[in-house]
């Protein structure tokens, strides 16, 4: 293989590609679905990942000291927790903290206020939000803080209540609903991703297919195999190159308006932001696949009628 | 320099197509077979170009057997023999020009070679005019005489024309005759089926005839009789 034969190879396929009429136009369009598919689906997996990621996020537990706990005691308890390797943060909010929180929520409530006046005292605990690094974790964070002995310094546990086993339904059943639809979201996306893969590959094969007498004639002029297939693989990863750079260009106005119309319903998500964002990476992405897809569907359709 | 040795081909279940042949042919010769529709003229010719596997014999070209070429190895065989058809066998997508270039890209010719060697040759074929026509602009006689050029372009040793006036009116029928013929003065082997009558006695060469399968006559200076 030299370069004469690669250069010629590749003027053929591009003038197969050029002058392939309704076979090259309809191997675009069809390209162009399969790779649209693949563009849709990583933004799919991007809308699934923030989503869910928002809900995730609004999700913790919340652990309230009783009020003559020493702030030593509590820093050692949030050292300890830190260190557990489910836990993503710790919050502390102190009694201060949690008596202005209350004033700030209850600002226009005059009666509450007064009553809050009438006890003189701060009445509030101080507490700790704990966020897990998966909500399914939630569990066995908030038995560590209900068993572990060492809590207590002199003998009493600092720990007044520990608000997940009143969530506790709630909190699983969200943890749930995120898993299956991760997992749900991933089947769809490979289902998906198979499908427009084979029909790829279907209508590559059917464009070789009315060229099958010529892969004959070439054969008995005396080509090589593989100077037969270049042309076929050349013309392939057009199409394919092609496909990817009409979705990369479609995306914009399609992810600009959706980005605005659909942002406040996916929990502030931005397609049109992401798509800017991360244009590099599904550049590659869809530029890849659209190559890869073509070159690979030509070589295996090619291989068929190079048995003669 | 070919060697049918006992060939016998057979299609699935059915009569043999070809059966017992046993023929050789020596260089620079030019043989007409002719014989009846079905009679295994054009089977004969794919066992010669490895189209066709034999049932049973074997297919020599010089000392090679050329059923034991592994695939890699067939194109090499390949290039020595030109190859013309009823059909034309064109590849549409290319200009007449590029149909003959194709086969010598294909053996791997330098550019120079091929820009100075497809114009001589599409001035000997005459179409020096329509170099630049994809198939479908020509005429039938004209896509035959492409398909000619394309076979002699890289000066096989052997040119095998199967039924190459089956599609053309008398007067391109002669042109082709007499393009073949001067092909075969400058020293080329042709082997032509047919079952024209006037192309056999055209040429006036050795004739080979096969009926249902089997090689029934062969004639050093023959005419067609059947």
């Amino acid at each position: 293989m030299n370069w004469t034969n690669i250069r010629r190879m590749i003027t053929a396929g591009a003038k197969n590609f050029s002058r392939g009429g309704a076979v090259t136009v309809a191997t675009v369009v069809i390209m162009t679905v399969t790779v649209g598919i693949i563009a849709s689906l990583i933004f799919l997996s991007a809308i699934l990942t923030s989503t869910l990621g928002a809900i995730k996020d609004k999700v913790d537990i919340n652990v309230y000291f009783v009020t003559n706990a020493s702030d030593a005691d509590i820093q050692a308890l949030i050292a300890k927790v830190q260190q557990l390797p489910e836990v993503d943060s710790v919050t502390y909010t102190d009694r201060d903290q949690a008596l202005q929180d209350f004033k700030d929520r209850h600002s226009s409530d005059q009666l509450t206020l007064q009553a809050l006046n009438e006890l003189g005292d701060n009445p509030l605990d101080a507490s700790i939000a704990v966020k897990a690094k998966d909500p399914s974790e939630y569990g066995a964070i908030a038995d560590f803080l209900q068993s572990d002995p060492a809590l207590s310094s002199d003998g009493t546990s600092i720990i007044d209540r520990v608000n997940y086993y009143q969530n506790q339904t709630v909190i699983d059943r969200l943890t749930g609903a995120i898993r299956t639809t991760e997992h749900a979201g991933i089947v769809i996306v490979i289902l998906f991703a198979l499908a427009s893969i084979l029909i790829a590959f279907a209508t590559i094969r059917l464009a070789i297919y009315s060229s099958r007498d010529e892969i004959g004639v070439m054969r008995l002029v005396g080509a090589s195999n593989s100077y037969i297939r270049g042309p076929f693989i050349v013309a392939g990863v057009m199409a394919g190159l092609l496909a990817a750079f009409i979705v990369l260009v479609l995306l914009f106005p399609i992810t600009w308006y959706a980005g605005s119309a659909l942002e406040s319903w996916l929990a502030g998500f931005n397609l049109f932001t992401y798509y800017i964002h991360d244009f590099p990476i599904i550049f590659l992405i869809l530029v890849g696949s659209g190559v890869l897809l073509g070159g690979l569907a030509s070589i295996i359709a090619v291989r068929r009628y190079l048995k003669v | 320099m070919i060697y049918f040795d006992k060939v016998t081909k057979r299609y699935a279940n059915d009569a043999p197509a070809v059966e017992g042949v046993t023929l050789s042919i020596a260089p620079k010769e030019f043989v007409s077979i002719v014989g009846h529709s079905g009679a295994g003229k054009t089977t004969l010719l794919k066992l010669l170009l490895a189209e066709e596997q034999p049932t049973e014999g074997s297919v020599f070209y010089e000392s090679l057997d050329i059923h034991t070429l592994p695939p890699t190895q067939m194109h090499h065989y390949r290039r020595k023999i030109g190859t013309v058809f009823q059909d034309f066998k064109l590849i549409p997508n290319k200009t007449a020009y590029e149909n003959i270039a194709f086969a010598m890209e294909a053996n791997g010719r330098t550019d120079e070679e091929i820009a100075s060697d497809v114009p001589y040759i599409l001035e000997l074929v005459d179409l020096t005019d329509k170099a630049l026509h994809f198939p479908r602009q020509l005429s039938g006689g004209e896509q035959q005489r492409v398909a000619i050029g394309r076979a002699i372009i890289n000066q096989p040793e052997v040119i095998v024309a199967d039924e190459p006036t089956g599609n053309l009116d008398p007067i391109n029928t002669y042109e082709i005759v007499e393009i073949l013929k001067k092909i075969n003065e400058i020293g080329t082997t042709v082997i032509i089926t047919t079952h024209n009558k006037g192309v056999v006695d055209a040429i006036g060469k050795r004739v080979i005839t096969m009926d249902k399968g089997r090689l029934v006559r062969d004639d050093a200076s023959g005419r067609y009789v059947l």
